[in-house]
């Protein structure tokens, strides 16, 4: 936002200006009026120390009430899938930050398919956003689309386990799947070292479509494609959270008070918290949204468009291909309408399919 | 009761100290020399030297090996000396086993150590406890095979495992269904000590409270793991393994790397923050540990093994089939009963 300011006050002064430069500024104030909203998924196995990341990456207290169960009370347990909903301002832009927690998962002896109740839920919230979107009624469509998916991976293995490639094999092409080293404090810099390079090394064995930064504009500036450049060799981060304030170096900060010394969580020297703060609200917030409708929600409505549309072939009936409720007496205009979306629909489908093909 | 090795050396001991305070028994007219004997026993026990053979159960990445290593301050497991380029997850669980001889003060030990590579890591994790079932039944049936023999060799070779240490992993929130599964199946076969594994996760305060909710989880499943509850002789044996229980599972960290703190020369891990020392009690429990496992319990570890679970098994076999029929029907070598 800074750079286009600089820009357009230079603009300003020329004679040829427009004044259409300050579109960007629209935008923005009308954004900052309707507020954004953001839906973060957390993953991995119970004691990864996900809820102590979420609280700090948002200074919030989302999980004060919660009870954790024993192991004995979690025997019969599937995995869940619960929405935490907070409203977060900050400087008069308005959040609404949707965290959907996935408790259950990886913790059984037999974990089979335990990406499945996580995988349907993200179809799901596609499936209702192209009802809603291919309705009549889109003034207040609600986007619950999960836009990016926090993975974590325990920081005692020595790289991915089968279960961390089956479960990112399983969403890597439904949702921005950022992989984390939870609980990096309990590794050495050079073991965290390894680690992040052995990860790495197997997310491009197996294939596995991790969320990627974007490139940097070429007229961006040195620090700024630096940090860039950083930010990109540094993955998968490893992170610490916490919940806690303690006294270190004569300042009071977020972190863990052991024995032999303090880790400060947004101390830059002993973890990555802040650079996946910054990547992940400050400065990819907006193309991980993009990326999510670009790409994940368009691979889902063009499949799903195209079994329709194989099934309409196969069942040769003429039947709506899009699920609209039925109304109880239609009028001849609604009719009319209804009719002129289904040949829209089903143009767009025969275009689209002709694409898939090429 | 009474009658175990343990006991009868408390016996010895106490005639002993009865020769010089003449209540009760008769009084002797000069020195014998009973006491002699715990010398020779310690002298033939230092020249034949001592079998002990550990488990390590838990799943990869918990830091068995290197816990191993600091625990005997030896390379007994290859494994931990960085890891291999190509190591991979066995498909199925495997053990492996390796033996070193090592020495301290004149008494030789041949330490055997077993790994169980593949536990607990794969996605469906069921019956991951056979292998080791299995296993550790096997060792007993060799031993039972060569005692029940006509000539049986002067010294049979004892492969039975006589501590298991299952790694539990530090989440801060209890312990997992897997955990649960394996330690009331196995616990009425072999010792087994559950530790904390990577204690450096946790601080002090979330410790006591992982080991709290532990501890009364492995209670409320009937766990009994050892020094168990059951086989402590006498009031003396309760109120030191009380102590132990009360302070189980012990939080520890290994490591095999030297480092320089406050002018000494200390084991440890080095991070941006501070050195975790193994070996200081404020830090982690692996002191305590290495007292209790090495120092003052190794020897009873061998005993309950032999005494009472490996008695179980032999008791268990012999009843099987009314006891006449020869121990396993795929030997070609009959032995008598």
């Amino acid at each position: 936002v800074l750079h286009h300011d600089r820009f357009t006050a230079q603009m300003i002064y020329e004679k040829q200006y427009v004044g259409f430069a300050t579109l960007p500024n629209q935008v923005h104030r009308k954004s900052v009026k309707k507020g954004f909203d953001f839906t973060l998924m957390v993953a991995g196995e119970s004691g990864m120390g996900k809820s102590t990341l979420v609280n700090s990456l948002f200074l919030t207290d989302l999980y004060k009430d919660r009870k954790l169960l024993n192991a004995e009370e979690r025997i019969n347990q599937t995995v869940e899938i619960i929405k935490h909903t907070v409203d977060i301002e900050e400087k008069g832009v308005k959040l609404k930050l949707t965290i959907v927690d996935t408790p259950g998962f990886g913790d059984a002896v037999n974990n089979n398919q335990c990406w499945k109740p996580i995988t349907d839920y993200i179809d799901q919230q596609f499936e209702q956003y192209f009802r809603d979107e291919s309705g009549l009624n889109r003034k207040n469509i609600q986007d619950n689309r999960v836009h990016c998916c926090l993975y974590f991976i325990p920081p005692f293995g020595h790289g991915l386990r089968p279960v961390d490639v089956e479960f990112m094999k399983a969403l890597h092409e439904k949702v921005n799947i950022i992989p984390l080293i939870a609980k990096a404090d309990c590794l050495t810099p050079n073991e965290i070292k390894k680690l992040k390079d052995r990860i790495r090394e197997e997310i491009d064995k197996f294939g596995i479509k991790v969320y990627q930064f974007p490139e940097c504009d070429s007229d961006e500036d040195e620090e700024f494609k630096q940090l860039d450049k950083e930010l990109k060799e540094c993955t998968p981060f490893a992170v610490i959270g916490s919940n806690t304030v303690v006294e270190a170096r004569g300042q009071r900060v977020r972190g863990r008070l052991y024995p032999w010394g303090i880790v400060e969580v947004e101390n830059q020297s002993h973890c990555d918290f802040v650079k996946l703060r910054n990547m992940l609200i400050r400065s990819h917030m907006h193309d991980l949204k993009d990326v999510t409708c670009d790409v994940h929600y368009e691979n889902y409505r063009a499949q799903c468009i195209q079994e329709m549309t194989s099934k309409l072939a196969q069942d040769n009936r003429m039947e709506s291909p899009i699920p609209i409720l039925p109304l109880s007496t239609p009028d001849v205009d609604t009719e009319k309408l209804i009719k002129m979306k289904d040949e829209e629909v089903l143009y767009k489908s025969e275009v689209l399919h002709q694409m898939l093909c090429d | 009761m009474a009658n175990t090795p343990r006991s009868r050396v408390n016996l010895l001991s106490k005639a002993i100290s009865g020769t010089h305070s003449s209540t009760g028994g008769s009084t002797l007219l000069g020195y014998i020399g009973i006491d002699t004997i715990i010398e020779q026993m310690r002298k033939k026990t230092m020249k034949t030297g001592f079998d002990f053979n550990i488990m390590v159960v838990g799943h990869s990445g918990l830091g068995k090996s290197t816990l191993v290593n600091t625990l005997f301050k030896s390379q007994v497991s290859r494994r931990s000396a960085g890891w291999a380029r190509d190591e991979k997850i066995p498909k199925t669980v495997e053990i492996k086993s390796v033996s070193h001889v090592i020495e301290e003060g004149g008494v030789k030990m041949k330490l055997t150590l077993v790994d169980t590579p593949g536990f607990g890591d794969q996605i469906n994790n069921d019956n991951c406890w056979e292998p080791i079932s299995k296993f550790i039944n096997e060792q007993y049936e060799k031993f039972l095979k060569e005692e029940v023999n006509i000539t049986r060799k002067k010294r049979i070779p004892d492969t039975r495992v006589h501590c298991c240490l299952y790694f539990i992993s530090p989440t801060g929130h209890s312990l997992r269904q897997l955990d649960i599964e394996f330690m009331k199946r196995l616990s009425h076969s072999v010792n087994i000590i559950p530790i904390i594994a990577k204690a450096d996760t946790m601080t002090t305060e979330e410790r006591q409270e992982f080991k709290q909710r532990v501890r009364k989880e492995l209670e409320m499943s009937g766990i009994e793991f050892y020094p168990q509850k059951e086989f402590d002789d006498d009031m003396e044996d309760k109120s030191d393994n009380d102590k132990i229980r009360e302070a189980m599972p012990f939080a520890v960290v290994g490591s095999d790397k030297e480092y320089q703190v406050n002018g000494k020369r200390v084991l440890g891990r080095k991070t941006a923050w501070g050195v975790v020392e193994v070996e200081n009690p404020n830090h982690c429990e692996f002191a305590q540990l290495r007292d209790f496992l090495i120092r003052s319990h190794l020897q009873d570890l061998k005993e309950v093994t032999h005494n009472i679970h490996y008695e179980t098994y032999r008791a268990k076999r012999l009843n099987e089939n009314g006891g006449l029929h020869p121990i396993s029907s795929s030997d070609t070598q009959e032995s008598n009963l």
